[in-house]
């Protein structure tokens, strides 16, 4: 599929009532999404800084050759891991340390994935399942509400 | 010390109420919610609001470690706690003491004080307050109690220590009911506040409510905002308020309010308060517990005396000296109407979608509510959707006016206790001031 097919395929895949479109053919694959929302929705609070709520990608499309092992993003729509309690959102264990994840990192459960400060006490936030980061969604340092999107993930 | 921004630390209708003061004052409110609450329309009244947790009150808003991370990431310098969920609780005082948040209400060792209510007792009868005659402190047993019911004579009454809103609780009439009583009281206050501890009191029968609304500054200056008759009660919960209360003779009034000045003076008390007396059928009053918080009534004493006690509470919290005494005057009569998403005559919680909202008003007519066409009331908190309040020049056009505003008042969806108060406000009891804190158990 050369570049222009791909222009016609989206623009046929924006009109369509498909939300999600795979095609493989032989070494190729192509994968489409639209309507990629966290699931929830919440009172964004104006003097916190709270990231957006909802991703707006009408089209995602991802070229990917099926022999190397590149992340596919978004395979299955709306997954997030949120933050179990309201507090101040860290991702890493200490300022100037690796990120606990990055986009692409492959998270085991139970691997620690965010730090959230509350009442001056650092707590771990585990991983419930197994599964690979697609979209960072709070910033280091930024105050969280309970229940909001940390993370976009797709589930392994 | 000028506190800039609050986090109202409540939900529902004393949420919004605390919202409005703290905006009018030009401070800034941040309101906290729970998932069951993320639609409340209140919420948008706020500069900000932060979701804490889970629609369970535990995961939410009795939730320390929530509300006090919410206070911190929004920039918060004051806690308002409304009444219920942490209002009286200790720790969460102490902890907002620990993280420089001042909690807007008495100070820990008020608290304490007067939490254990056989102690207060002990307190009040040094402040020279009348105290119905019992147990000094804690009953240690069954025979202790049946040697005090002997002295005081019967009926009396078993309370738990640590006990509210009805349980852990039982009237007895005779001897041979006391032991019976004795331990299924025990038992009934350990399962209901983790604490089995019994206190007993000669049993008043019949007797009255009145309370008195307090504030204290840290200075030591304490007012009364008058007092109030929260007579009109089912399982000892208020549904029908007034103030005045007019089975008070003008002598009765003026000891009552004294005393309440003198006592909360006598215990250093700053902020709001409210000293609850149990009045007898030859016009004794008695001491029966101090709520160390801002009550759901505070709305009667407002409209008599013209003051916003939310107000006062953060005022004297940023260390402001109260007005003097005779800056409150006391005028006219009001009455509060609780409006519970209850059905009117068995008062069984009807939570779900109001889908009709139409609310009266006119000239001294106060609906203090958030509730709206719409808004779907949660299950898991409190029944009451808002208070209708209204202001008469005197009692009697103080039930007529309450009487039409109950009349236009329409909520449809849902049941609510309207039908219960529009009754009452033709009963000819209520009307003639002929009821006292068990009439609705025999009507």
């Amino acid at each position: 599929m050369d570049k222009n097919e791909i222009r016609e395929l989206m623009r046929f895949f924006d009109k369509s009532e498909i939300t999600k479109l795979k095609i493989k053919e032989g070494d190729f694959t192509i994968e489409l999404q639209k309507g990629f929302e966290s699931g929830v929705t919440y009172t964004s609070a104006p003097v916190i800084s709270a990231p957006v709520a909802q991703h707006a990608a009408p089209v995602q499309p991802s070229v990917v050759s099926s022999s190397a092992e590149i992340a596919s993003p978004a395979t299955q729509a709306g997954i997030s891991i949120k933050s179990p309690m309201v507090g101040t959102f860290y991702k890493a264990a200490s300022p100037g340390s690796e990120p606990f994840a990055k986009i692409g990192s492959v998270i085991k459960k139970g691997q620690p994935i965010a730090i959230i400060e509350a009442m001056k006490i650092m707590n771990e936030i585990e991983a419930e399942f197994d599964c690979r980061i697609l979209e960072i969604l709070a910033e280091d340092g930024q105050p969280v509400e309970f229940d909001m999107p940390l993370y976009a993930v797709e589930k392994l | 010390m000028k506190i800039e921004k609050i986090l109202v630390a409540n939900r529902g209708e004393i949420a919004l109420r605390a919202i409005r003061t703290i905006k009018e004052m030009g401070k800034k409110a941040i309101a906290v919610y729970s998932v069951a609450d993320k639609d409340a329309l209140y919420l948008q009244h706020a500069d900000a609001s932060i979701c804490i947790g889970g629609a369970k009150s535990s995961e939410s808003y009795l939730s320390i470690p929530a509300i006090i991370s919410a206070a911190e990431i929004s920039g918060c310098d004051a806690i308002f706690p409304g009444y219920g969920f942490l209002s009286e609780n200790q720790t969460f005082v102490e902890i907002c003491k620990h993280h420089n948040i001042k909690f807007i209400g008495p100070s820990v060792d008020s608290m304490v004080l007067m939490s254990d209510k056989s102690k207060a007792k002990e307190v009040m009868k040094k402040a020279g307050v009348p105290v119905i005659l019992g147990s000094e402190g804690a009953l240690d047993s069954v025979e202790e109690a049946k040697k005090l019911a002997e002295q005081i004579g019967l009926p009396v009454i078993v309370k738990a220590s640590a006990g509210g809103g009805g349980r852990g609780m039982r009237v007895v009439e005779k001897m041979e009911d006391l032991e019976k009583s004795f331990l299924a009281a025990e038992s009934e206050a350990l399962s209901a506040f983790g604490d089995g501890t019994l206190y007993m009191e000669k049993y008043i029968k019949n007797p009255r409510h009145i309370e008195v609304q307090v504030i204290g500054d840290s200075f030591g200056n304490v007012v009364h905002v008058g007092e109030r008759d929260c007579s009109m009660q089912r399982r000892h919960q208020k549904l029908i308020e007034e103030s005045p209360a007019i089975a008070l003779d003008e002598k009765t009034r003026a000891r009552l309010l004294d005393i309440a000045v003198k006592a909360t003076k006598f215990i250093g008390y700053e902020n709001a308060g409210t000293f609850e007396f149990l009045l007898d059928a030859d016009k004794n009053f008695y001491f029966m517990e101090m709520n160390t918080r801002l009550q759901v009534e505070h709305c009667v004493s407002e409209m008599v005396s013209g003051i916003d006690i939310i107000e006062w509470m953060i005022r004297v919290a940023e260390g402001e000296k109260l007005f003097d005494q005779s800056k409150i005057v006391l005028k006219g009569h009001s009455i509060e109407c609780r409006i519970t998403a209850e059905d009117p005559v068995k008062f069984i919680p009807s939570p779900g979608k109001i889908t009709k909202y139409i609310v009266p008003g006119g000239r001294n007519v106060r609906m203090d509510s958030h509730a709206y066409q719409g808004y779907s009331v949660p299950p898991h908190y409190d029944s009451m959707i808002g208070k209708l309040v209204v202001w008469g020049e005197d009692r009697t056009r103080a039930i007529a006016k309450m009487k039409q505003a109950l009349s236009e008042l329409q909520i449809e969806g849902i049941k609510t206790v309207r039908d219960f108060h529009l009754n009452m406000m033709d009963n000819t009891d209520f009307i003639e001031n002929k009821f006292d804190t068990n009439y609705l158990s025999r009507y």
